[in-house]
């Protein structure tokens, strides 16, 4: 080729891609822009109907003009209409006294702010995060509020993750900071090991609570003490755990095919036996902090393959052999407000 | 088709022709690397920046999981590194092996589309690093080959400006089209592999033929003798070899010294992507300068000071009184040690060894510098917690003087070396 030909190739090439690039952000554009001014397809309620009896808070993720608003169902009508708060989070947990939320704010210096909201979702107070939100609980009586993000680290050499998990009073009040500088007691030894990643904590109490720890290349689930900040080893390979509403079992991932890949599957523990049930039949591949919607039946998150940013809600009992159902279309991050 | 850069801007309004007459262009081989590496730097820049979002709400995965698998890679992207260099040395085709790693990245775009899972997306991203280690001893050697040795310092400054400009670009590309198109993480992906392919069609395009055996023999009489894997125990070269190791293993991540800033100025972490930035700038703008100094004052000398740079970096990032300035010195100090090192230390690889060693070369000396600050970070982790940022930034520092004082003796042999052209 001579030298003339080459730069018209290449001129050429660089004018189809950047037609071809174009094109696509136009049309994306205008789909996302069309599915934002949508109305949502699921039924709606008003909000009052929904607010006083039991009911599961909700991040609604149908791509339509309340996607990522918070919503509510009856507990005993899930699928039914649901009712919109308003308030828009990435990650919501509830209870009846108010409700923590997380959220996202994009750009080049990313804002990650945690809000806490009183019963009438009303903004009570508002925390800077240290990165992505990835998970929040309330304690019972919804006086502490626990906070898990995964923390970003930028540099030539290496890309690395870490997760930062802190635990505070609800409002403006005591803040435990990072549970990773706690004491961490496993089978009875004390670790001083510098890598270990604290995540996924429920609460038993205000003072209790469990969670996972990650060190050196293994999980555990831990008992938390906040007075004397103490993070104590229950049992191995647990992650994300959640207590039952009668504080007898926990319920928790586990990496089925540890190595390279990670497949996740749920299992519950009790935790006067030890014993652990896998549900074999349950969902795989999950990535999600299950919620108790009873004391026998767990219901979790799963994203949707053909549509990317829409999850669905599905519920599971606890045997080893129940298969999940579908339980709220169009949901993500779902606790239940008893 | 010539295209030129000047290195300097005019100092007054007069003659923008004529103040740089004395010192010739920057070659085109130069300026064409560079415009490749902007445009790689855009697209693998974009997705870096937006894969932490789009990973936790997309795909629904945990980043935990792909920050282990992206560490353990960055040991065999070393390794890839001296292979490409060997693959460019024994074809004498620097060219085409450093297009081989280009294209490798660019596909390695078109997979993320499809890729979901942790598995799968780890596997893009390894590609991708992989990729970039094939390329870039050969573009460093191509680099090399095409220009004078007096003005080596300035041309990979040019390099290096180009290439972070377009790492500068990519984060403000990508939040720009996610304000366009909100949650659009495809729309990123897609233009991301605009970029690559532009970047691989310039190189294969355009992208001049650069063969360092071959063309040593038309310049200087007899063809040199292939490659050898013991052209790499030169003599010249283990000196170099030896002070980017001593040198590296007290180099710890850019990570540490943001969180050092963010532990002493109580700053959010949102503010971390902000001094990645800052040191960018900082570098992009210096790299020139700096490369020039280096021709000038010797570049051995300015590599082993350089490292001062750092110095001070880790102890601005720790005053006791952190303000604004402290804030901006420590990133303008990094941005200062980065432009007289990364660059530099190809630049003075290259002539070190035998020509038809150049690649492999160049590669055995960043694969050095990969691997020692590799170490460096893993072992600064422990120092950190033990001691605390403050101590241990101050310990690092006063071991690395030390370093710098024991490097500086080999400043002179270096600088002094017989070159090869």
């Amino acid at each position: 080729m001579s030298p003339r030909v080459r730069v018209l190739a290449f001129v050429a090439v660089v004018v189809a891609i950047a037609l071809a690039a174009t094109a696509y952000v136009v049309v994306e554009r205008r789909e996302v822009r069309a599915e934002r001014a949508a109305d949502p397809e699921a039924e709606q309620a008003p909000i009052a109907e929904v607010t006083d009896g039991p009911r599961i808070v909700f991040r609604h993720t149908g791509n339509d003009s309340q996607y990522g608003v918070v919503a509510v169902v009856p507990l005993d009508d899930p699928g039914g209409p649901r009712a919109f708060t308003g308030v828009t989070c990435d990650r919501v947990a509830a209870r009846a006294e108010g409700a923590s939320c997380l959220v996202t704010d994009p750009g080049v210096a990313a804002a990650y702010e945690g809000f806490e909201l009183d019963a009438d979702w009303q903004q009570v107070a508002s925390h800077d995060l240290p990165g992505i939100p990835s998970r929040t609980r309330l304690s019972p009586d919804g006086t502490l509020v626990a906070t898990t993000v995964f923390v970003a680290g930028h540099s030539y050499m290496s890309t690395g993750f870490s997760t930062a998990t802190e635990v505070h009073e609800f409002g403006d009040g005591e803040r435990w900071g990072n549970l990773e500088d706690f004491r961490l007691v496993i089978d009875g030894r004390e670790v001083d090991s510098v890598d270990r990643n604290v995540w996924g904590v429920t609460f038993v109490d205000d003072e209790t609570f469990y969670a996972t720890v990650a060190t050196g290349g293994r999980t555990w689930l831990v008992e938390g003490d906040l007075a004397e900040r103490t993070l104590t080893s229950v049992s191995r390979d647990a992650e994300c755990p959640a207590l039952s509403p009668d504080g007898t079992r926990v319920a928790f991932k586990v990496d089925v095919d540890p190595g390279r890949r990670v497949v996740w599957q749920l299992a519950v523990e009790d935790l006067a036996t030890g014993d652990r049930t896998l549900l074999e039949a349950g969902p795989r591949g999950l990535d999600d902090q299950v919620e108790w919607l009873d004391d026998d039946t767990l219901i979790y998150g799963l994203p949707r393959a053909d549509e990317p940013g829409v999850t669905d809600t599905w519920a599971v009992d606890t045997s080893a052999e129940a298969t999940p159902r579908l339980l709220i279309e169009q949901a993500w991050s779902a606790t239940v407000v008893r | 088709m010539y295209i030129s850069v000047r290195d300097r801007p005019a100092a007054g309004t007069t003659s923008t022709r004529g103040a740089t007459s004395t010192r010739p262009p920057v070659g085109r081989v130069v300026v064409t690397l560079g415009v490749v590496s902007l445009l790689t730097d855009v697209s693998s820049e974009s997705v870096s920046a937006i894969l932490p979002l789009y990973l936790t709400a997309v795909v629904g995965l945990t980043p935990v999981a792909y920050g282990l698998v992206d560490g353990l890679y960055q040991g065999v992207s070393a390794l890839v590194r001296l292979g490409g260099g060997w693959l460019a040395d024994a074809s004498d085709r620097p060219k085409w092996v450093a297009f081989l790693g280009y294209g490798l990245s660019a596909v390695a775009r078109v997979f993320l589309l499809f890729a979901s899972g942790a598995a799968g997306i780890a596997a893009v991203v390894t590609a991708d690093r992989i990729g970039k280690g094939i390329r870039t001893a050969p573009r460093d050697a191509m680099i090399s080959t095409s220009t004078p040795t007096e003005h080596l310092g300035r041309a990979f400054g040019v390099h290096r400006m180009l290439d972070t400009i377009g790492a500068a670009l990519g984060p403000l590309i990508a939040f720009a089209l996610l304000w366009l198109v909100p949650g659009g993480y495809s729309v990123v992906l897609v233009v991301s592999l605009a970029f690559a392919i532009a970047g691989v069609a310039l190189l294969g395009l355009l992208g001049p033929d650069v063969r360092t055996r071959r063309d040593a023999a038309t310049r200087s009489g007899p063809t040199p003798p292939p490659f050898r894997w013991r052209d790499l125990t030169d003599a010249r070269l283990r000196p170099l070899l030896a002070v980017a190791g001593v040198l590296g293993l007290l180099t710890i991540g850019d990570g540490f010294i943001y969180l050092a800033l963010l532990d002493h100025g109580g700053a959010n972490v949102a503010w971390f992507p902000l001094f990645y930035v800052g040191t960018n700038v900082a570098y992009l703008l210096l790299a020139v300068p700096v490369g020039r100094l280096a021709d000038r004052v010797g570049r051995a000398r300015t590599l082993v000071v350089g490292h001062l740079a750092l110095v001070g970096a880790y102890l601005c990032a720790v005053l006791p009184t952190s303000t604004a300035a402290a804030t901006v010195g420590t990133l303008l100090l990094l941005g200062t040690f980065y432009a007289a090192t990364d660059g530099v230390i190809a630049a003075i690889a290259g002539r070190l060894v035998p020509v038809q060693a150049r690649s492999s070369g160049i590669a055995a000396a960043q694969t050095v510098v990969a691997l020692a600050r590799m170490l460096a970070s893993a072992g600064f982790g422990v120092l950190w917690l033990v001691l605390g940022p403050t101590a241990a930034m101050t310990t690092v520092a006063g071991l690395l003087v030390v370093a710098v004082l024991a490097a500086a003796t080999r400043i002179t042999r270096l600088d002094g070396a017989a070159v090869t052209r």
